[in-house]
């Protein structure tokens, strides 16, 4: 049987500041029906250029120089628009990454379901909302015949995303590309989005093309997996040969990221940080974190676990006095702090330091990194132009950076390079406590591991403890001495690591830790398959109930 | 909707104190013209003796916050006051004139706002087209020159060269309402102009905006059509900045044509104030800057409230 599509030597360029950048280097791809192909790597890779690239469909600023992508007889490379518009939609649908700002904020949901297949005259409205209905159900969207008349901000994110899968359903296509549907959800709500796309791509045999840079998601859908870097293919295999023998080291690194584990230690005695039931809203009326009381201690690391909205970051602000707490207490080496930043000293200010998840935004565009990193040392330190010179190629140095990148912007920086000088920011008033809120979450994967390994030497080296906001349970294996995992506010279990990655648990625990997808193909159809039986209500929806 | 309303409410009390702190600016600009208007009614060879028993009928010996106070409270009473030059009550000087002005600013508004809007997708759905340049180029053009040039080079075309319009739109209550409409063209096409441009070039910038937003992909990942694009995915989200320009537009039709009612002697209330500020004439001033302000106000709260009515977000908010 002939490949349903069939991409041969495309070469896709972009147009770069003053030159064409190649994003796509020779691609082949077959795809069969029925088949589905993960195309896995990282940011950069072309992954989203290519899987649009399947649909005919380049974005501004670029195009196809080369080879063909061929759908079921027909090219698709230089055909008319016309053409390619009846194609999308009805026999290439897609799913996008952020179904929030994917779907058009101002028509509801089974409208924008019906948009397809009504203005294309394959069935008029009342069939459209019917079968809507019947896919909302079948993905498992609570009240099906309701939801599709409420607008994209009334509907959760993860229920957003299932109706858009739902959407790509509506005429069903031959080739669904899936853009990395689950990166921007928490875990317990990729389990549902995947078992959902699992179910929608197995009801009709549809083929797809899976989109993502997490290889233990991919690994639960795709029958075959293609690993690309820089544009360029770098292997391809079936999901379990690719995933038990690996050819190629970037593979072998891909799959081992995950895999870092942090070596347990004692405990020290000494108490940095202790915060005493402590309670604080943004409003009189409504609580963000309620009663939490923890230890942190010295050069040790406190992981803080949960999914969005459960209060991890605003609990990062109430620390550094951002958002001053209304009840408890918050005492530092002994000492109780006030509240609000303005009623502590610069003593403290300077022994306790944060670092962001976003370096772009953390860092003033228009600084060089040795005034951004000199600030710090002249303010807490006040020291002159030559001691402050020698200081900051030293924190450059200590940041495995080197004295080449005193003079440069940040915008001449990678994500990586930037989070780095954002830790050594924080290093430079010798912090004992540094809160990390999120730091690794925006960065590729080979980059988080090693701003992860950074974090952990600098620690080993001086002593300093973490605060280590996450909703990423890897991270927290490669780096955590203790474990707090949150949800709505409040605490809901906290201890050693290792006991953590143990039963028995709070109900919620054992949900997050086991919504970790495992590089094994079986994981997902093993733990769906457990559901029935699980009697702490495994699958109970964790969205909020459609009005 | 509760909200909305609570909003509107909200607004109307802001916008009272707004008009309070208006009519203290009005009151105190007033004081500070130079001249006196006892002098301007009586002409420069009045005796002193007379000129300050008309200031003492006019209340002018009093301090300017007695006045101000007295003013103030028969406003909030209705009364607005006697015109100093011709006696007669201000609310009926004004009444008139003023419906002349919303005549004149509505007949603009009729046809500049649906074509600003158009000419804006247009400009949007074939941008960087010669379409969209020159329609870019021709509102730049009329931006640029202001608004008593572009009318005199109307009257110099269209009434004195070729004839076929007034030059001046001088209206009267005795005329038809066909009459008045072919009065008021010149200067109907010169506040167009004015306006078009402006609002013309907003909704492009505010639907091109949009196209680059992710949802505008996915409409072509489904195989939309390019119009459909622009006015079934971009336009609806795109009304709220649109609705803005368009209303601060009328509000500067209303308030802001006194130069092109000055030109086509159009008995409009800017004509009056203009008139009203050289004779002094107090009372007639300060009523027209109220209304003035009072149109300003109520048309921001209609902006406010047609975003709101737009944006299903605020608009299902309980």
């Amino acid at each position: 049987m002939d490949p349903l599509l069939s991409i041969r030597e495309l070469t896709l360029k972009g147009r770069g500041n003053d030159a064409w950048v190649t994003l796509l280097d020779k691609i082949d791809l077959d795809l069969r029906r029925g088949e589905v192909l993960g195309l896995i790597g990282e940011s950069g890779a072309g992954k989203s250029t290519l899987g649009l690239a399947a649909m005919g469909y380049t974005r501004t600023g670029c195009r196809i120089t080369e080879g063909s992508v061929m759908f079921d007889g027909m090219q698709l490379v230089g055909a008319p628009r016309k053409a390619l518009l009846a194609l999308r939609g009805t026999r290439i649908a897609y799913v996008a990454q952020s179904a929030a700002a994917s779907f058009n904020p101002a028509h509801q949901l089974v409208h924008q379901f019906a948009e397809t297949p009504v203005q294309r005259g394959i069935m008029d409205f009342d069939a459209a909302r019917q079968k809507a209905e019947r896919l909302y159900r079948r993905l498992q969207l609570p009240r099906p015949e309701r939801i599709g008349f409420r607008y994209p901000h009334q509907v959760s994110g993860g229920q957003l995303q299932r109706a858009m899968v739902a959407m790509a359903m509506a005429c069903d296509p031959d080739i669904i590309v899936f853009d990395e549907p689950t990166t921007a959800l928490d875990v317990t709500t990729q389990i549902e989005v995947l078992s959902a796309i699992k179910e929608a791509i197995q009801l009709r045999q549809t083929a797809a093309l899976y989109i993502t840079h997490d290889l233990a998601v991919v690994a639960q859908v795709a029958d075959r997996i293609m690993v690309l870097q820089h544009g360029r293919q770098v292997e391809e295999g079936g999901t379990r040969d690719l995933i038990d023998a690996p050819k190629e080291s970037y593979t072998r690194d891909l799959l081992n990221v995950r895999r870092q584990k942090k070596t347990t230690i004692s405990p020290s005695r000494e108490v940095v940080l202790e915060v005493t039931g402590v309670t604080a809203g943004y409003t009189k009326r409504k609580n963000v974190v309620e009663e939490i009381s923890l230890k942190v201690r010295k050069g040790r690391t406190v992981a803080v676990v949960g999914e969005s909205g459960s209060g991890k970051t605003s609990l990062a602000r109430v620390i550094t006095g951002l958002l001053p707490a209304a009840q408890g207490q918050i005492s530092f080496d002994g000492a109780v702090l006030a509240p609000s930043l303005k009623g502590r000293s610069k003593e403290t200010l300077r022994r306790l330091r944060m670092v962001y998840q976003m370096p772009d935004v953390a860092l003033n565009p228009r600084q060089k990194i040795r005034r951004i990193l000199g600030r710090p040392l002249e303010f807490f330190f006040h020291m002159d132009a030559q001691a402050k010179q020698r200081k900051v190629l030293e924190l450059l140095d200590m940041i495995e950076m080197g004295p080449e990148f005193y003079d440069r912007y940040p915008s001449e920086l990678s994500g990586g390079q930037k989070q780095r000088i954002c830790i050594a920011r924080a290093l430079a008033s010798q912090p004992d406590l540094i809160i990390c809120d999120e730091v690794t979450s925006a960065l590729d994967q080979l980059v988080a591991e090693g701003i992860l390994k950074l974090l952990q030497r600098l620690q080993d080296q001086l002593g300093v403890s973490y605060l280590f906001i996450t909703h990423d349970l890897a991270t927290v294996k490669a780096i955590a001495d203790e474990v707090i995992v949150m949800l709505k506010g409040r605490i809901v279990e906290q201890g050693p690591r290792d006991e953590m990655f143990i039963p028995p648990h709070h109900d919620y625990t054992r949900r997050l830790f086991r919504s970790v997808p495992e590089m094994d193909p079986a994981w997902l159809d093993n733990l769906l398959a457990s559901r029935d039986g699980d009697q702490l209500g495994y699958f109970e929806r964790s969205d909020e109930p459609v009005v | 909707m509760d909200s909305l309303k609570k909003m509107v409410v909200k607004r109307l009390a802001a916008g009272a104190v707004t008009v309070l702190v208006v009519s203290i600016l009005i009151f105190v600009g007033v004081e500070a013209l130079p001249g006196d208007p006892a002098t301007a009614i009586l002409g420069q060879q009045a005796t002193p003796e007379n000129l300050a028993a008309l200031r003492k009928e006019l209340k002018l010996d009093m301090p300017p916050h007695v006045r101000y106070f007295s003013w103030v409270s028969d406003v909030a009473r209705g009364d607005l006051g006697r015109s100093l030059t011709n006696q007669r009550p201000v609310a009926e000087m004004i009444g008139w004139r003023f419906s002349n002005t919303l005549f004149l600013a509505l007949a603009a508004a009729t046809v500049a706002v649906p074509l600003a809007i158009l000419l804006g997708m247009l400009a949007a759905l074939y941008r960087e087209s010669w379409l969209d340049k020159l329609l870019s180029i021709s509102s730049l053009s009329a931006i640029s020159f202001p608004e008593f040039f572009v009318g005199y080079i109307l009257i110099a075309i269209f009434a004195v060269k070729l004839g076929i319009l007034p030059g001046v739109a001088s209206i009267h209550s005795g005329m038809g309402f066909g009459q008045k409409l072919l009065a008021i063209v010149l200067p109907t096409i010169t506040l167009m102009l004015v306006v078009l441009a402006h609002m013309m070039r907003m909704t492009r910038a505010a639907i091109i905006g949009i196209l680059t937003s992710p949802y505008i992909e996915m409409a072509k990942l489904k195989g939309v059509g390019r119009r459909r694009i622009i006015y079934h995915h971009a336009i609806p989200n795109a009304l709220a900045p649109i609705i803005n320009v368009v209303i601060m537009d009328l509000a500067w039709l209303v308030v802001g044509v006194v130069v092109v009612e000055v030109v086509f002697v159009y008995p409009g209330l800017g004509q009056l104030l203009v008139d009203a500020v050289s004779k002094r004439d107090l009372p007639v001033v300060q009523a027209s800057g109220l209304i003035f302000a009072c149109t300003y106000i109520l048309l921001n709260l209609t902006a406010d409230v047609l975003s709101i009515l737009t944006n299903p977000k605020l608009r299902t908010a309980n």
